[in-house]
């Protein structure tokens, strides 16, 4: 026991209490629901940011905020969705709070790096957000292209690049940590092919950061350089190239979608299996598909740059690489698919919303193919049937799990249970809500209305208002959501160790879990998805002690 | 008597792929098509259209079906089988996305094909029309620098070099406005006139930033790239006038940077043409040299 | 079998607990190695700038951009022997020679430096400054992020002949430190290589 009282000498020097959360704790429960926290805020303010653009769009001229205010609101909301929410939050928050669990780890491999990679946010977030108010922020988009990214306020941009550089370099640190942790942390006994699911999904997507954030940071750097020092790397007038910047930026920024979705994956695959009471089904499969879509992932940037000008192959070559990617994720959704199939499915609120992921992505997903192929693009490329395509998988596939997922660990991470008629509520809000805000979308820019514009044609009003009460129902929907976790923390019923029965590590210990994970060994864990199998629950009772559910045996 | 479920899976499975169908062909969300390629794209469209629809019908409904069907009854504690997997299913469900994918692949390659997105343009014949473009850039003299990398041409949709007759005309995007230049009549002008059925080249270049030529209607788009001459070639089908929408964002006013495609029936177009026309009035064969 | 239980391994825990925090086995080169394919792609990406730039861009007219040879191609060797220099020392410290260690660590400082000091001269005598053209950028930038990883390694250099002193913290007990900085270092003069490559020899 020497281990547990070292820590604990260690641990006796840190705060505790609700104060330790606001603190460079090295506990990687803490790290998460920090990482958890920080990025719900800031998804508020980027919510609160995609308001203003709703509210502009809600009639087709140019009359709630300025042009230049609507650019820099837009450029904000993009920045802030994807590199302070999406990204921390499925990646660091869930990823540090569940991978040490299903490693059988007490910690992450570098506990220290960790508490430094998270706080690196909260200072770049504040950064993005505070310059809005004192020098402007950038106005070019979230994807800053050169020459527009040159001409604009140099100041703000030169802000935007240093706060994303800040998050890029927490996301890369993130990353390094996950894969040694998955790869090198495991206890001993467990196997690679009995990780749950998440850590798969976890060491894709960490490749993906460590292979193409940096190149996105290069290229930042590079941006700044023009920028400061007039330098003429994307300075067509000083003979510079600006679709090589196109290239560096969506070799970093096609990958990030994946690594804003493979967690997402993951997630949802631990979730199913628990509330469906069944095995994932084709787990084989499901690894080895994760690792295609990493490599796929790298090798289809350019399907962002149809229109611009690149040579007639290149275009050939990233519509079929495109299209491929349909194979190994339309792998995953079978597997999802048969693993609800014949299953005991409870129909709470986890489980809605992870259903609801799999209608959303697929939807988003086939409209992603059509982008894929070259003549298709053409046509819609800058248009809101892009703008539907993303927020369909940004929104309705990743932002629907990460709610799924807070459904359904809630309990882990407090103790006690959430309302279920709220969250109900929540889902059918925000199912609505959302549809209505983004499925007309696709219909404008089929028609006519290109993206990132503060003044349309009038002929497109009504559907804009449509889109925009889409927004409002959304942005209602939070409310039920923020009341049941903020009041659940204190009067939600306790939950016990594990309410849902489930086989996955974090759950064989108490809740929330002790500062070391596990008051003595960590369990082995080889079926991790055993569900209806007798030996497995057999085995678990006797591991733990408590009853849990079982088929066979009791048939 | 209980009808066989394979009968029933059959059943449903034609049903869907005909209202798959139904809708790709009769569910309208185009505009107008008013170019050559526009059809072509629309059959793209249509074919891209059935599939999706076909494909999310089929998933929403097992999703529903199994939410409806397998929902844990009160008081069940009991766990579903445990199936692991089925690998004639992995190999099924990997198969039929390969194949529709591949199938999309080569179709949608035909059509951009039959679009002329994949003539090279950096062939003699298009290197030797492109001729006028430079001299348009040494007379505006834009920025670049005397010598621009203006030899090589950037691709959109190129005109095969069979294509006979073609219009040229210059475009200039800048913040906020197109501007279009006919070296054939020294027109310059805000809006694009063109005579139906006869293809047009525009040869594109921006001043500043990077802007989008869009025509929705026309079903083509082309980023206009500072340091990158570009060409889209198009034949109109239908006259009319249509929105030319900047699609790229390039400063504040960016929404507002649109103008308008004319098409006019032949005769017409010789009309505006002539009436425009700086030339026109004088005799037909001066020299057709820019003046500036 | 059973399927999960609570396992009795034999790693006992007090063998761990001296390897860091969680008692777990020492990571810390696995990082940095992930660390440094990260980098790797930084340069990844300069470099496939530089080329297409290359391969697309003419250089402009009236302004020039060539490279002496001679120098680079000293500073090349002064790397390589580098490493070696570094590598040495890395095998006298495991062989509890820390003498000469040190010794062939300040050797490898200097040749660091003797790098910098190289690329300081052919900066000062190139006929093109950094704004001239696009190539003279790319130049810049590319071997002054090079040159920031050298300065940035020599000075771990130093440090870490510092902490190879009587009793300091680096020593063949925990070659951490050392071997550490020496991966990294290897690291930079393969970057380097391949610089050298793609902008003089190219
Ligand atoms: C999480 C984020 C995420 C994810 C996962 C995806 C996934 C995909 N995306 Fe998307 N995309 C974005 C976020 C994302 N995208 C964003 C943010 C932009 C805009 C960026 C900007 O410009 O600002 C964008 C833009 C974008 C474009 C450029 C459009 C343009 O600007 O003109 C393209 C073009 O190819 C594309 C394609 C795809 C494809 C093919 C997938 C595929 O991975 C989808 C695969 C999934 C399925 C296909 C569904 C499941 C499969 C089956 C059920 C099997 C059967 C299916 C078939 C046989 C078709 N996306
Ligand atoms: C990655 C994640 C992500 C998410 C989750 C969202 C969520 C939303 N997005 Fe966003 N969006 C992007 C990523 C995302 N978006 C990106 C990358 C772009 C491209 C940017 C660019 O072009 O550069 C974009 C662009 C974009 C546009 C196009 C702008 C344009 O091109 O002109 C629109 C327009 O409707 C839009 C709308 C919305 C809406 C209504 C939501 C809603 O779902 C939001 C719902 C949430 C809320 C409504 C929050 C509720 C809370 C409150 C309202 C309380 C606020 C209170 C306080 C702050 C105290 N988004
Ligand atoms: Cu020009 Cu947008
Ligand atoms: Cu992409």
């Amino acid at each position: 026991m020497t281990v547990a009282s070292a820590n604990a000498f260690q641990e006796s020097l840190q705060p505790q209490g609700w104060l330790r959360y606001f603190s460079f704790s090295l506990d990687h429960k803490v790290i998460g629901l920090q990482y958890l926290v920080t990025g719900f805020l800031f998804y508020l303010i980027g919510g609160a940011l995609a308001g203003v653009i709703r509210a502009e769009l809600a009639s087709p001229i140019s009359d709630f905020v300025s042009r230049e205010t609507y650019n820099e609101v837009l450029t904000l909301h993009g920045t802030v969705m994807i590199f302070l929410w999406i990204v921390p939050v499925v990646n660091g928050g869930f990823g540090n709070y569940l991978i040490p669990f299903y490693v059988g780890a007490r910690d992450m491999a570098f506990p220290r790096l960790n508490a430094v990679a998270f706080w690196m946010i909260p200072p770049a977030g504040i950064l993005l957000i505070a310059s809005h108010f004192i020098t402007g922020s950038s106005q070019s988009g979230w994807t800053a292209y050169p020459p527009l990214s040159l001409t604009t306020p140099a100041l703000a941009q030169v802000v935007w690049i240093v706060s994303v550089l800040l998050l890029g370099g927490s996301s890369i640190f993130g990353g390094i940590n996950f894969i040694a942790t998955v790869l090198k942390l495991r206890r001993p006994g467990l196997k690679l092919m009995q990780l749950p699911m998440y850590c798969w999904a976890m060491l894709g997507t960490s490749i993906l950061v460590v292979l193409s954030t940096p190149v996105l940071a290069g290229t930042l750097l590079l941006l700044s350089f023009d920028i400061v020092a007039h330098t003429g790397f994307f300075n067509p007038a000083m003979g510079g190239n600006v679709v090589v910047y196109q290239h560096l930026f969506w070799f970093y920024s096609h990958p990030a979608v994946y690594i804003m979705v493979l967690p997402a994956f993951g997630l949802v695959s631990e979730i199913l299996p628990i509330h469906a009471r069944k095995p994932l089904f084709g787990y084989t499969t499901m690894v080895y598909s994760i690792l295609a879509i990493v490599v796929l992932g790298l090798v289809v940037w350019a399907h962002h740059m149809f229109t611009s000008g690149t040579p007639p192959w290149m275009r050939l070559f990233f519509t079929i690489a495109t299209s491929f990617i349909a194979v190994p994720t339309g792998i995953k959704f079978f597997n999802w698919l048969a693993t609800l199939w014949g299953g005991k499915l409870a129909l709470n609120s986890a489980m809605l919303f992870s259903c609801a992921f799999i209608v959303n992505f697929v939807f988003g997903g086939i409209t992603g193919v059509a982008l894929a192929q070259v003549p298709f693009d053409i046509h819609v490329h800058d248009t809101y049937f892009v703008v539907g395509h993303f927020h369909y998988i940004v929104y309705g596939g990743t932002v629907f799990v990460i709610f799924a997922a807070i459904y359904h660990w809630y309990p882990k991470f407090t103790g006690r249970m959430l309302n279920e008629d709220l969250g109900r509520l929540h889902f059918l809000l925000t199912f609505v809500g959302f549809n209505l805000c983004f499925a007309p979308q696709h219909w404008l820019g089929l028609n006519g209305m290109p993206r990132r514009v503060a003044e349309y044609d009038p002929s497109f009003t009504t559907l804009n208002q449509i889109s925009s009460v889409g927004a409002l129902l959304m942005a209602v929907s939070s409310l039920p959501f923020l009341y049941n976790v903020l009041v659940s923390a204190f009067r939600g019923p306790l939950a016990g160790d594990n309410p849902w029965n489930a086989l996955t590590p974090e759950w064989l210990t108490s809740s929330p879990p002790p500062v070391e994970n596990w008051a003595g060994e960590a369990p082995l864990v080889e079926h991790p998805y055993g569900y209806g199998v007798a030996e497995t629950t057999l085995s678990v009772e006797a591991a733990t002690g408590r009853d849990l559910w079982s088929a066979t045996g009791r048939r | 008597m209980p009808i066989p479920p394979a009968l029933v899976t059959l059943l449903l499975g034609m049903a869907l792929v005909l209202s798959g169908l139904w809708v790709g062909y009769n569910v309208d969300l185009l505009p107008l098509d008013a170019s050559a390629n526009a059809p072509v794209y629309d059959a793209l469209f249509r074919v891209l259209f059935s599939i999706g629809t076909i494909l999310f019908l089929g998933i929403v409904g097992l999703v529903v079906f199994s939410l409806v069907r397998f929902r844990r009854r009160p008081g069940d504690r009991v766990d579903g089988q445990a199936i692991e997997g089925n690998l004639l299913l992995e190999i099924v469900w990997t198969a039929i996305p390969a194949v529709v994918v591949l199938f999309v692949g080569i179709y949608s390659y035909d059509i951009y094909e039959r679009m002329g997105g994949m003539t090279t343009l950096n062939d003699h014949a298009t290197m030797h029309r492109m001729a006028p473009m430079e001299t348009l850039e040494a007379s505006v003299g834009s920025g670049d620098g005397g010598d621009t990398p203006a030899a090589r041409v950037w691709g959109g949709i190129g005109t095969r070099s069979d294509a006979a007759d073609v219009l040229p005309v210059e475009v200039t995007a800048l913040q906020f406005a197109f501007l279009f230049h006919y070296p054939e009549g020294d027109i310059t002008s805000g809006e694009l006139h063109v005579p139906n059925g006869r293809p047009v080249e525009l040869r594109l270049k921006a001043n500043d930033v990077i802007h989008a030529f869009w025509v929705p209607q026309f079903r083509l788009k082309q980023d206009v790239i500072p340091g990158q001459p570009t060409v889209l070639t198009f034949t109109p089908t239908k006259a009319g006038s249509y929105p030319i929408v900047c699609a790229e964002l390039c400063g504040p006013y960016h929404g507002g940077m649109r103008s308008t495609v004319v098409v006019h029936e032949p005769d017409d177009y010789e009309a505006w043409f002539q009436k425009n026309s700086p030339l026109a009035s004088t005799v037909a064969t001066a020299s057709a040299t820019p003046t500036g | 079998m059973t399927s999960l239980a609570t396992s009795t391994s034999s790693s006992s825990a007090g063998d761990v607990a001296a390897e860091g925090h969680a008692g777990h086995a020492d990571l810390r080169l696995f990082g940095l190695a992930t660390f440094l394919v990260a980098d790797g792609m930084t340069f990844a990406g300069f470099f496939a700038a530089y080329l297409t730039f290359r391969a697309v861009n003419p250089l402009p007219a009236g302004s020039s951009y060539e490279l002496e040879l001679l120098l680079p191609s000293i500073n090349t060797v002064l790397l390589l022997v580098s490493s070696y220099t570094f590598h040495r020392s890395g095998r006298n410290l495991l062989l509890g020679h820390t003498g000469p260690c040190r010794a062939w660590l300040l050797l490898t400082a200097a040749l660091g430096a003797a790098f910098l000091a190289g690329q300081m001269v052919e900066y000062f005598s190139l006929p093109f400054g950094l704004t001239d053209n696009l190539f003279a950028s790319t130049f810049y930038a590319l071997t002054g992020f090079h040159g920031l990883h050298v300065t940035l390694g020599v000075i771990c250099i130093l440090l870490v002949w510092f902490q190879t002193r009587r009793g300091g913290r680096v020593s063949s007990a925990d070659p951490f430190g050392l071997e550490a900085t020496e991966l990294y270092w290897h690291f930079v003069d393969g970057i380097w290589v391949i610089l050298y490559g793609i902008l003089y020899l190219l």
